[in-house]
């Protein structure tokens, strides 16, 4: 938990911090349900699924990633395999520029940096950053991560155990169930011409990349139509500037 | 190439980028085009995912229930509807379409 002293649990801003990170936590704690089930009906086992939460702890990065698994034959090919570990990898360096937020907010100190890190996330830096006093601030962190961590993991489990029940993922929906929660993750980020444009250009070279290519290229191939608009800041706002990266609220961890 | 594998680099790879932040100097991560194109990089991923999640089947297009399924996720994130409901809902939509018969 913190590193804050509990007579301050009473001060009224460290009160709000705790109230909304336990909220944050527990609503996005859910989406593990769905997280654990599509992984299995991706072809992971329980235990592989389990250890995705877990050790990665970073909602977009494990959806990405079983996406592509799913999307690749048995056995798994090293194409696949390895656009899988980059589709993962690209989709969490958002969590790099938050660490830049987090670092003041959570203190100095190397081993709490370290434990720091793998709880920076979509939810502790939106929960952190919206708090007003320092103290609020480091009490959001690492209330949310706690929360989250823990809820995550086990409604994780749950879904696991229930995809392995429900056997016959189509006659579910689960494919489709798969394709909506990336449409969930990519809803807040349309805000503006610039992401809406690249969504749409992404999705289209990815769509036409599948024929021809293996497993995971398609979507690895739609980042480059994204990085080239980021660094020529194409149909951007003017003068070049724009917005921080910021977390978007009510997303997965 | 094993599952277990993938698992372990993607996760170091997770946790290095989150470790990065911490002990990188500011300066380095804090540019503008550079917060602006890791911004981009999440939606064209995402946006990718839906596409492909949606329209293909292996090495081929297809055109199925999970097309109206994600056009009522669609309607039902406008109309901000939470997340889990949202997912519950495609998947009930694509399952009832082939529960009928009607598009596979």
């Amino acid at each position: 938990m913190g590193p804050y002293k509990d007579s301050k649990a009473r001060d009224p801003e460290i009160a709000t911090a705790i109230r909304s990170g336990v909220a944050v936590g527990v609503a996005v704690s859910l989406y593990g349900v769905s997280f654990g089930a599509l992984a299995v009906a991706a072809g992971l086992d329980v235990w592989q699924t389990c250890a995705l939460s877990l050790l990665m702890f970073t909602g977009g990065s494990q959806f990405a990633l079983i996406g592509v698994l799913a999307a690749g034959a048995v056995p798994l090919t090293a194409a696949t395999g390895w656009a899988a570990v980059a589709a993962a990898t690209l989709l969490g360096t958002r969590n790099a520029l938050y660490a830049l937020r987090a670092a003041p907010i959570v203190g100095p100190g190397r081993l709490r940096r370290l434990a720091a890190a793998h709880w920076t996330i979509d939810e502790t830096i939106a929960v952190s950053t919206a708090q007003g006093t320092p103290a609020a601030r480091r009490a959001g962190f690492w209330i949310t991560g706690v929360v989250i961590y823990a809820g995550w993991n086990v409604t994780t489990l749950i879904g696991a155990l229930i995809g392995d029940l429900l056997g016959d993922v189509r006659a579910w929906g689960l494919d489709a169930a798969a394709a909506a929660a990336f449409l969930g993750l990519l809803w807040p980020r349309l805000r503006g011409l610039q992401p809406v444009a690249v969504a749409i250009a992404a999705a289209v070279v990815a769509v036409a990349c599948v024929p021809w290519t293996p497993p995971g290229v398609p979507v690895l191939a739609a980042t480059a139509v994204a990085i080239v608009a980021g660094l020529t800041n194409a149909l951007g706002p003017r003068g070049g500037a724009s917005a921080p990266e910021t977390p978007q609220g009510g997303l997965p961890a | 190439m094993n599952v277990w594998l993938v698992i372990a680099i993607a996760c170091l790879a997770a946790y290095a980028l989150k470790l990065s932040g911490y002990f990188v100097p500011a300066g380095v991560l804090e540019r503008p085009r550079i917060a602006r194109t890791a911004d981009l990089m999440t939606v064209g991923l995402l946006a990718a995912l839906v596409a492909t999640q949606t329209l293909t089947a292996g090495a081929a297009l297809v055109l199925d229930a999970r097309v109206p399924a994600v056009v009522l996720a669609g309607v039902l994130l406008a109309l901000r509807v939470p997340f889990i409901v949202v997912v519950l809902a495609a998947a009930g939509a694509a399952a009832g379409l082939r529960a009928l018969g009607w598009l596979g």
